[in-house]
């Protein structure tokens, strides 16, 4: 077993809501050696014609990850603290399975080095005990990182919520993502 | 994905699992297998040794081979030469003192070909950096296990003759 000084009782809390969309945390990110220098967070526009709106997205880090089931290669694996890691160099073939299989669009496939890369929550900082990069630069609190008590203090209207259905589909996650108080899901698309 | 709706994992999720701990965990009954198999390889492959070696003795030469004229070879030269009825090479060494001997030309760590260095006066195989004694065959350094087997040299006047050394 790798000895490691992974916080497991922190955990990642996402609020798209509170994306003010300044971008630090893609520069931040992509500041890392581990990643070629490329970031691996996306900020997405929502909805350009009409709002300013923007919504972030890291690798929800699936507790049954659909990326690693549907790789032909045995490239993606997820480790003992639930960290889905990006694709092993050395395995992975660029077919492109898993940025076609991932729910949330996470992956994408790097067309100069032919590779599959995807956030891995920061697994060189966190397994220091670091907080990944991006929630460290995030000016908003869209991206926190840190104990579930912390973040009841900070938010005492909201609630952390890591179960998503598309359709039939229930898909679970380690990251969670902030909903009004009460909420226990995520329904992402209603059949 | 409901998993529970599959009826069972399909083997290669059983084989190639996504879990890392999964997928490095080696159970007690496969390193049991492992073990059984390297050290029960082991056995047959030493049995088949020594069974071979039992049927198929080592080649023997008959009498008094020839092999050249001593004027073939200079001082410090070699000759390479092969025995009838056997592909086992051999080299015949013509030493700095005149003298004659003759080695078969495999090491006896990994059956290199080995080469008498007329300078250091001594037998080289180059793979493993062994040594051997020119004049004995014996081992001077690396990792050959056993001295050159050596073959007796008979003079008889200009023709050189070799034969199973008479001491074995």
């Amino acid at each position: 077993m790798n000895t490691t000084t992974f916080r497991t009782d922190q955990e990642f809390f996402l609020d798209p809501q509170r994306c003010i969309g300044c971008h630090a945390c893609e520069m931040a990110c992509a500041e890392c050696e581990t990643n070629g220098q490329i970031g691996m967070i996306h900020v997405d526009y929502v909805d350009r014609y009409f709002t300013p709106q923007t919504s972030v997205q890291i690798c929800m880090h699936c507790l049954d990850p659909v990326c690693a089931k549907v790789c032909p290669a045995d490239a993606i694996t997820k480790d003992e603290f639930g960290i889905v890691h990006s694709a092993n160099t050395a395995r992975c073939i660029a077919c492109s399975n898993c940025v076609d299989a991932c729910p949330f669009g996470v992956p994408k496939k790097i067309e100069p080095m032919d590779l599959m890369m995807k956030c891995n929550m920061c697994y060189d900082r966190t397994s220091a005990g670091k907080k990944p990069m991006c929630a460290t630069v995030c000016p908003s609190g869209a991206l926190y990182y840190g104990t579930r008590e912390e973040m009841r203090e900070r938010r005492p209207n909201s609630e952390p919520v890591n179960q998503f259905t598309f359709g039939k589909q229930i898909v679970k996650t380690k990251v969670n993502i902030m909903m009004p108080k009460g909420s226990t899901v995520l329904v992402v698309d209603d059949e | 994905m409901n998993g529970s709706q599959l009826p069972e994992k399909p083997d290669y999720e059983v084989d190639f699992p996504i879990e890392r701990v999964e997928a490095e965990h080696v159970s007690r009954r496969e390193f049991a297998k492992f073990l059984c198999l390297v050290s029960g390889g082991m056995a047959v492959g030493t049995a088949w040794v020594a069974v071979k070696d039992t049927l198929f003795p080592p080649h023997r030469i008959e009498g008094e081979v020839f092999v050249c004229k001593t004027a073939n070879v200079p001082l410090g030269g070699t000759h390479a030469f092969t025995v009838p009825g056997s592909r086992t090479p051999f080299i015949l060494i013509h030493l700095n003192d005149g003298s004659w001997r003759a080695y078969e030309q495999k090491c006896t760590h990994l059956s290199c070909a080995v080469y008498y260095q007329p300078q250091a006066d001594k037998i080289e195989c180059p793979c493993h950096n062994g040594w051997f004694d020119a004049r004995t065959g014996n081992v001077l350094q690396g990792p050959p296990p056993r001295p050159l087997p050596h073959l007796e040299v008979v003079l008889k006047g200009d023709d050189i003759y070799v034969a199973e050394p008479k001491t074995v």
